[in-house]
C-alpha cells in the first residue's frame, strides 16, 4: 500500500498541538511507516505541496499570510483536520477579538509598551487580520479535534481512523481546553 | 398523599408522583436526561432546552424539567432529532459569549464543557460573539465574569428561593441579558448580598467563582438540594 501524504501546519497557535502530535511516543514510528510527511514545521519544505491526503492544521487564522496559506492548503488537501481549540474556535488566539481594534492593540502591547529596545511596530511582518478567524470561518473543515492541546492518544486515534478510511466521530472523546 | 402516575420512559414502565416533572421522574428512576439550567432544589424555567424529550403522539419536543407527568405518557429521551436539538442548544450557548475553556477557572469542572463533549459539539456552525464585559472583582471573596455567563439563572433562583435575599436578577433582554447585583451595582457594594456563596456553588460554568480557589473545590451542585431536603425534614 502506498504511503499516504500527510502534512501538518502551524498557524496562529502556541505549537502545543504539535508537541502533543509528537507526544504519540512509539505510535509516531507506526505512523511513519504508513504516512509520508510532506510538509510540516518539523520538515524542511518551503511551499505547501499538491495532492496531500491529510493535513492537520494547528492554530487560528491571524494574519494575511495565514489566510492565503489556508486557502492553498484547502485546495491541495483531500482531508483537512482542525487540530486543537485555536483551529476549531479561535481559543486564546482570538481573545483579541473582544477588544476594539484588537489587531492594533496587541501589536502596540508587544512592540511598544513591552519593548525596552527599538520600540515600534515592525513593518516587515504580515498584516494582522482585524479579527482572528477559526478555520471553518475561511474554508470547509472535514474533521474537528478540539483540545488545548488535544491529547496524543486522541490525535493518534483520529489519524488511524483516517488512514483506515473511516470518518472519526469525536463525540465523548474530546475535551475543550 | 398524592396519587402515583404510571408512564413509560424509553419503553420502561415507571411510577411517578402526581405533579412531578418528566425529568424528576426519570432521575428518580435512574434514567438519564441531560440538563443544564435545571437545578435540583429550586424552581425550573425550561430555559436552556438541553433536557428536551419527545412525547409519543406529538410532533413537538418538550423541556422535561417543566413538563409534568401524566398517566400513560410515552416519553422518548434519546433520538437523532433530540440530539440535533440538544447540540444546537449547546452550540448557541458556546457561541453567545467567548467561552475559552483553556483559560477558564472552570476548565475541567464545567457543565457546559462536559455537555459539549457528551453531545459531540466539536465545532461551531455560527459566528461567535466576542463580548467584552468588565469582570467584577469588587467582592472580597467572589468574582463575576459575565463573559462566561450562559444566563441559566441558577444563581438568581438560588439567591431568591434558598437564601431568600434576591440580590441577583437579570437586566436587559435576549443575548444582551446580564446577571446583575441589586440595581446593577458592583458585587462588593451590594447591600443585600449576604456573601453566602450559594450562587457560585451552583454556577455550572466559570461565571461566578470563589477567588483564589480551584473550581473543583468550591463547586457544589448538590448543595442547594441538600439544604432544601434538610429544611423539608424539619
Amino acid at each position: 500500500m502506498a504511503k499516504i501524504r500527510l502534512a501538518t501546519v502551524w498557524l496562529s497557535g502556541c505549537s502545543g498541538c504539535h508537541m502533543s502530535f509528537l507526544d504519540q511516543d512509539e505510535k509516531i514510528l507506526e505512523l511513519a511507516g504508513k504516512a509520508e510527511l510532506v510538509y510540516s514545521p518539523i520538515a524542511d519544505v518551503k511551499d505547501f505541496p499538491e495532492n496531500v491526503d491529510v493535513t492537520l492544521v494547528e492554530g487560528a487564522v491571524g494574519n494575511e499570510e495565514q489566510l492565503q496559506l489556508l486557502k492553498k492548503i484547502r485546495r491541495n488537501s483531500r482531508i483537512l483536520v482542525a487540530l486543537g481549540d485555536c483551529a476549531v474556535n479561535g481559543n486564546v488566539t482570538a481573545l483579541r477579538n473582544s477588544l476594539r481594534n484588537g489587531d492594533e492593540e496587541v501589536l502596540k502591547r508587544a512592540y511598544v509598551e513591552n519593548a525596552s529596545l527599538n520600540q515600534g511596530v515592525p513593518e516587515q511582518v504580515p498584516r494582522l487580520l482585524k479579527r482572528v478567524l477559526a478555520l471553518n470561518e475561511v474554508v470547509k473543515v472535514d474533521v474537528y479535534v478540539p483540545g488545548c492541546p488535544p491529547n496524543a492518544e486522541l490525535i493518534s486515534q483520529v489519524l488511524n481512523e483516517l488512514l483506515e478510511g473511516r470518518a472519526p466521530v469525536l463525540e465523548g472523546r474530546f475535551k475543550y481546553g | 398523599m398524592s396519587k402515583p402516575v404510571e408512564l413509560t420512559i424509553d419503553g420502561k414502565k415507571v411510577t411517578a408522583k402526581e405533579g412531578e416533572t418528566i425529568l424528576e421522574a426519570a432521575r428518580r428512576n435512574g434514567l438519564y436526561i441531560p440538563a443544564l439550567c435545571y437545578l435540583e432544589g429550586v424552581s425550573s424555567f425550561g430555559g436552556c432546552r438541553v433536557c428536551v424529550v419527545e412525547l409519543k403522539g406529538s410532533p413537538r419536543v418538550f423541556a422535561s424539567c417543566v413538563t409534568p407527568v401524566t398517566g400513560g405518557m410515552e416519553v422518548v429521551t434519546d433520538s437523532e432529532k433530540l440530539r440535533r436539538y440538544r447540540r444546537w442548544a449547546v452550540e448557541l450557548l458556546l457561541a453567545e459569549r467567548p467561552h475559552v475553556c483553556s483559560v477558564c477557572v472552570a476548565n475541567g469542572s464545567c457543565e457546559l464543557q462536559q455537555l459539549a463533549t457528551e453531545l459531540g459539539v466539536d465545532h461551531l456552525r455560527v459566528d461567535r460573539e466576542w463580548t467584552d464585559y468588565e469582570v467584577d472583582l469588587t467582592h472580597e471573596r467572589f468574582a463575576y465574569d459575565p463573559n462566561r455567563c450562559i444566563l441559566c439563572t441558577r444563581c438568581i433562583r438560588v439567591c431568591d428561593e434558598v437564601e431568600g435575599v434576591h440580590t441577583l436578577d437579570l437586566m436587559l433582554r435576549g443575548k444582551n441579558s446580564k446577571v446583575i447585583f441589586d440595581l446593577d451595582e458592583n458585587w462588593g457594594f451590594s447591600r443585600s448580598c449576604t456573601s453566602c456563596g450559594k450562587c457560585s456553588a451552583s454556577c455550572p460554568v466559570g461565571a461566578l467563582y470563589v477567588k483564589g480557589k480551584p473550581l473543583s473545590e468550591v463547586k457544589k451542585k448538590d448543595l442547594v438540594s441538600f439544604i432544601m431536603e434538610r429544611r423539608s425534614e424539619k
